[in-house]
């Protein structure tokens, strides 16, 4: 039987539902940072840096309103991405500086691993740019007269079979028996 | 003679040089293969999910071909005879083969001793299906040894082709079985998960048997194309929620039919059960992800029916219980009494109600067979169903 194809741009659904998450990181991120600066800026080993994490703050909780709202997420994502960047060299201060070395390197493992997320969506994203082919059965119904005109067929006994099961309670239960000689 | 033979998990190769199979008891015939499947259970045997497959095993329980030789207690079947043949392999006299329980043969496998520390007590031998049922050569090969072949062979009538035939040995049975065993009524909703191949017939079986709405849930979209084809709802689990979408068919009563055509190797993927179930498997502290039958046991309407043909393996985790026992749930499971179903269905080929070859989607030779195996488990290339010409 032959296969009728075409080609056709799809979602790649993992990345968005990826994306959706991320969205939802960002937000409970930006209001992390937003909510207590303070005490973030202190552990973080970057004292006096409370205006900057309250702008990164409003920064998360953008891309993930935008992440969370949008058809067309991969834009968003490069934001995050460009946003990655920033935190990463912000955390490279502070390490520099030295004041928490190791909340500071905890910091910089965790931000390098969302980033790395935050590529792998991007990547997921950009493969929607290429058309794939699609296979279309609509044509195999496997029922040579139609679905419809089936429906019921071996139910009403219109068949060739007259007795194939329309039962119920104990019939059904017994229906099973050996039909062999 | 060239066969697909098991060398590992996910190390299938076709070898040159394996012997030929020979009559081993009166009863036995020897056929020459002319078409054989892929099966989607035996992927679990490629993915390695299944226990008791040994180096050099011969793959394939879906097969059809000429009979070339026959014992000399076997009066059923002559030389030349076109059969197909069921993957059970039934004595057809013991206790369970007199009661129809085909699949649960007493006395054809051969390792009965090994399926009885598994799984209390013994089920039928099947071709190529891990030492557990047997250890029976399979056929995804030249030749393949059919024992007792005076019970299971279907002997199938000039004019039909071995495309229309080749699936009564197993998996339009299976679909058959599993509508069947939901008892359907005029006014029922049933819920097939999985559009594969046997969930095509479950489809198919469930239209057939008047269900007043057929519904298949997967994320493949050539197969839900292939599914609406058959007559079904699809619902696309990646677009959709599969609970709102069941309510909003049933006016928020449930369906009161629901078939798990998945078995083991659910890949609902992204929820959290699905995720906790890769890490236990992973540790090798389960065999399978049970999320379909998880959410089965959910959605179907108090006083249903759950029908099982997907295929398990073992022991399987965090079951809603108490769900199906407060809901006065049915369960309906087992592997298919082939022998039960394919005369008659064999007589609905004939009649022209159904044309089992629309689910081919690739055919190809023998050597082709180990790269359609990652092909079809990849779901790949609109793969759907694999028929090999040996």
């Amino acid at each position: 039987m032959q296969r009728k194809s075409n080609q056709e741009y799809r979602n790649n659904h993992a990345a968005r539902k990826a994306a959706r998450s991320l969205g939802w990181l960002s937000i409970g991120m930006g209001v992390a940072e937003l909510l207590m600066p303070r005490a973030l800026a202190s552990t973080l080993g970057l004292p006096g840096s409370v205006g900057l994490l309250r702008l990164y703050g409003l920064r998360e909780i953008a891309t993930g309103v935008g992440l969370l709202m949008t058809d067309k997420p991969a834009p968003w994502i490069y934001a995050r991405l460009g946003g990655d960047a920033l935190d990463l060299a912000t955390l490279g201060v502070a390490a520099q500086r030295g004041y928490e070395p190791v909340n500071t390197s905890m910091a910089l493992g965790a931000v390098a691993a969302v980033t790395a997320a935050d590529f792998a969506c991007a990547r997921g994203l950009r493969q929607e740019k290429h058309p794939v082919t699609v296979f279309d059965y609509g044509d195999r119904s496997g029922f040579p007269q139609g679905a419809e005109k089936m429906r019921g067929r071996a139910a009403t006994g219109q068949g060739s079979s007259q007795d194939a099961p329309q039962v119920s309670g104990m019939d059904a239960a017994n229906r099973e028996a050996p039909n062999r000689p | 003679m060239r066969a697909l033979r098991w060398h590992g998990k996910k190390d299938i190769r076709c070898d040159n040089h394996v012997p030929d199979p020979s009559i081993e008891d009166p009863r036995d015939a020897i056929v020459k293969v002319s078409s054989c499947a892929i099966c989607g259970s035996d992927l679990h045997l490629y993915d390695g999910f299944m226990p008791g497959m040994t180096h050099g095993d011969i793959m394939g329980h879906e097969f059809m071909g000429e009979v070339m030789e026959v014992g000399s207690a076997n009066k059923k079947l002559k030389v030349g005879d076109r059969v197909v043949v069921p993957f059970t392999i039934s004595c057809g006299e013991c206790d369970q083969c007199q009661r129809g329980n085909f699949s649960v043969c007493e006395r054809s496998n051969r390792n009965a001793k090994l399926a009885d520390k598994m799984f209390g007590h013994t089920t039928a031998g099947l071709f190529g299906y891990t030492q557990l049922t047997g250890g029976y050569d399979g056929g995804q090969a030249e030749f393949v040894r059919v024992p007792f072949a005076d019970v299971g062979p279907v002997v199938v009538p000039d004019g039909m082709t071995d495309e229309q035939a080749l699936f009564l040995g197993d998996i339009f049975p299976t679909g058959w079985q599993a509508a069947v065993q939901c008892d359907i009524q005029r006014t029922d909703t049933v819920v097939i998960w999985g559009a594969g191949p046997v969930g095509q017939f479950t489809i198919r079986s469930a239209i057939l048997l008047g269900a007043e709405q057929v519904v298949c849930i997967d994320n493949v979209p050539e197969r839900l194309s292939m599914a609406r084809a058959g007559g079904a709802i699809t619902i696309n689990f990646d677009e959709e929620s599969v609970i709102e979408r069941l309510n909003e068919l049933t006016k928020g009563k449930g369906p009161e039919k629901c078939i798990d055509a998945v078995g083991m190797e659910s890949h609902a993927a992204r929820s959290i059960d699905a995720m906790y179930d890769r890490v236990k498997q992973a540790a090798m502290m389960e065999t399978g992800r049970p999320h379909v039958l998880r959410e089965m046991m959910y959605v179907c309407r108090p006083g249903g029916t759950l029908s099982i043909p997907g295929v398990y393996g073992g022991l399987l985790d965090k079951l809603p219980f108490g769900a199906a026992m407060n809901k006065s749930l049915t369960f309906r499971m087992g592997q298919t009494h082939v022998q039960r179903w394919a005369d008659d269905l064999l007589k609905r080929i004939q009649d022209g109600q159904i044309d089992p070859s629309f689910v081919i989607t690739h055919t190809a030779s023998l050597e082709d067979g180990p790269e359609l195996y990652k092909t079809f488990r990849d779901k790949h290339d609109g793969c759907v169903k694999v028929v090999l010409k040996p």
